[in-house]
């Protein structure tokens, strides 16, 4: 089964799960992802996910995957050591990330006066931007960002990363429904680490598991209706 | 090899010892996502052999100084358990383990997207928990299994079967029955998609016809295991869907 298009054939539809090896096309096509690997004219899938083809160009969706940081990511960081001019975090990706002293205290520090682990100490959360990364290098962390920052209150749930885009939404549509159903604020950070922060107990609880769901039925559809419903459902069940 | 037994190896009927034709394959199970803690994990049997594969990674590598600067390194662990065969095995690595935890990395290597991540490491590793010919080929088919569970970009995904030489016949898929009594046992993996092959060891005597013969068995074995491969990765996706 193949779909004639000017660029050339292409053989998975739009949305169609995918897996290594699986052809996707045959021509010329413009390819954005990694993810996709070419032998001659042909396009091949390196990975599980969802195909997106739009006239010319390919993509793959994955839906398994790990963090691979990307300069201007918002990530939710740990704190694993304290050096003498930075902290090493982690934000689960293959690498370290770095985040420095000078940056994160906005002002000129003595390493000799100053002791980093009254600011942050080892088990800290804290929400970064990645300022550099590349090939040769290990990400490097900046908080000098509006909202960046300590995590002092609130709770840090994780999720796997392939589903970030999913409890996001199209349009934050997803994300914009489980804040006002709930009233939390909910911070999602590219590396599938999600600062919640609620007035309510029983809210928390309900957007966790809300959060749960969505990150099992994931690769579903009409996922954020039946979200609502289960909020909804819940929240009745509790009397809230 | 080559020793005389009392079990006819190709019974009077044509058939094998276990009632196979000679170009069948063992039944074969495969399940996706067995392990938690691993970022990838297989579970493969063909018939009474039974192989667990979990992947790692990419992840920091220690000791840092094994690192590459221009791609991933891959390590790959095979190993026995003690209670995998008849006869209790030694936990530690034996000679024949260290060598084929080798041949396999080399199998797996080149359908790993590593220069992806520099500095990094990717670690495989191969339990087998029940031992009746044919792990090496089975170990290879779960982890590139458990290497596709894990998102870790591969060009296709591997699959293995051996071929072997019984009472002067071919036969597909051999057990451990026939390769110790058989004249030879020569074990091939494959990307499939590709057509190329990333493993080919061969234990024992074939003619160049008899080998060109094997290799397009093992090809057609190969075919028919990717399939189940694809099924079992598919069915993960699928199951979710049916809730609704």
């Amino acid at each position: 089964m193949s779909t004639e298009t000017i660029k050339g054939k292409v053989y998975v539809e739009n949305r169609q799960l995918v897996l290594p090896g699986d052809q996707l096309a045959e021509g010329e096509f413009e390819v954005q992802t990694p993810y996709i690997y070419r032998v001659g004219n042909r396009y091949y899938s390196a990975i599980i996910g969802l195909a997106v083809v739009d006239e010319n160009k390919l993509n793959i969706i994955p839906l398994e995957g790990f963090y691979l940081p990307k300069v201007g990511d918002l990530v939710i960081g740990l704190i694993i050591d304290v050096g003498i001019t930075n902290w090493i975090v982690d934000i689960r990706a293959p690498y370290r990330a770095i985040m420095n002293a000078s940056d994160a205290l906005n002002r000129q520090f003595n390493p000799i006066q100053d002791d980093l682990r009254k600011y942050f100490d080892v088990g800290d959360y804290v929400l970064a931007k990645i300022s550099v990364f590349d090939r040769v290098h290990n990400p490097v962390l900046t908080i000098k960002d509006r909202g960046l920052g300590k995590i002092v209150h609130g709770r840090i749930i994780e999720i796997q990363v392939s589903k970030v885009p999913r409890v996001i939404g199209k349009k934050r549509t997803m994300i914009n429904m489980l804040i006002n159903e709930t009233g939390c604020d909910i911070v999602v950070a590219q590396n599938g680490r999600i600062w919640i922060n609620c007035n309510n107990k029983e809210l928390e609880d309900i957007l966790i598991l809300a959060l749960k769901k969505i990150e099992a039925e994931a690769h579903t559809t009409g996922l954020t209706d039946r979200t609502r419903s289960f909020i909804r459902e819940e929240k009745a069940r509790r009397g809230l | 090899m080559g020793k005389k037994i009392d079990i006819k190896l190709i019974r009077e009927d044509g058939l094998r010892h276990d009632g196979r034709k000679p170009d069948e394959l063992r039944p074969i199970r495969m399940e996706v996502g067995v392990l938690n803690n691993a970022n990838g994990s297989a579970l493969v049997e063909f018939g009474k052999t039974k192989v667990l594969a979990a992947v790692y990674g990419p992840r920091e590598l220690h000791p840092r100084h094994m690192s590459l600067p221009d791609r991933a390194v891959i390590r790959c662990r095979y190993h026995m358990a003690p209670f995998s065969t008849e006869e209790r095995k030694s936990p530690a690595p034996s000679r024949r383990e260290i060598e084929l935890s080798k041949v396999i990395r080399e199998a797996l290597e080149p359908v790993i997207f590593s220069e992806l991540y520099p500095r990094a490491t990717i670690d495989i590793f191969i339990e087998v928990l029940q031992a009746d010919g044919g792990t090496r080929t089975t170990g290879i088919t779960a982890a590139s299994l458990a290497l596709a569970d894990a998102g870790i970009p591969i060009k296709d995904l591997v699959a293995g079967v051996a071929v072997g030489k019984v009472d002067g016949v071919l036969v597909l898929d051999i057990d451990q029955v026939e390769d110790e009594f058989g004249e030879a046992d020569m074990p091939v993996a494959m990307m499939p998609t590709l057509g190329k092959i990333t493993l080919l060891q061969l234990n024992g005597v074939l003619t160049p016809d008899e080998f060109k013969e094997a290799l397009k068995l093992a090809e057609k074995g190969i075919k028919e295991i990717h399939r189940l491969q694809k099924e079992a990765l598919r069915k993960r996706y699928v199951e979710i869907k049916l809730e609704e």
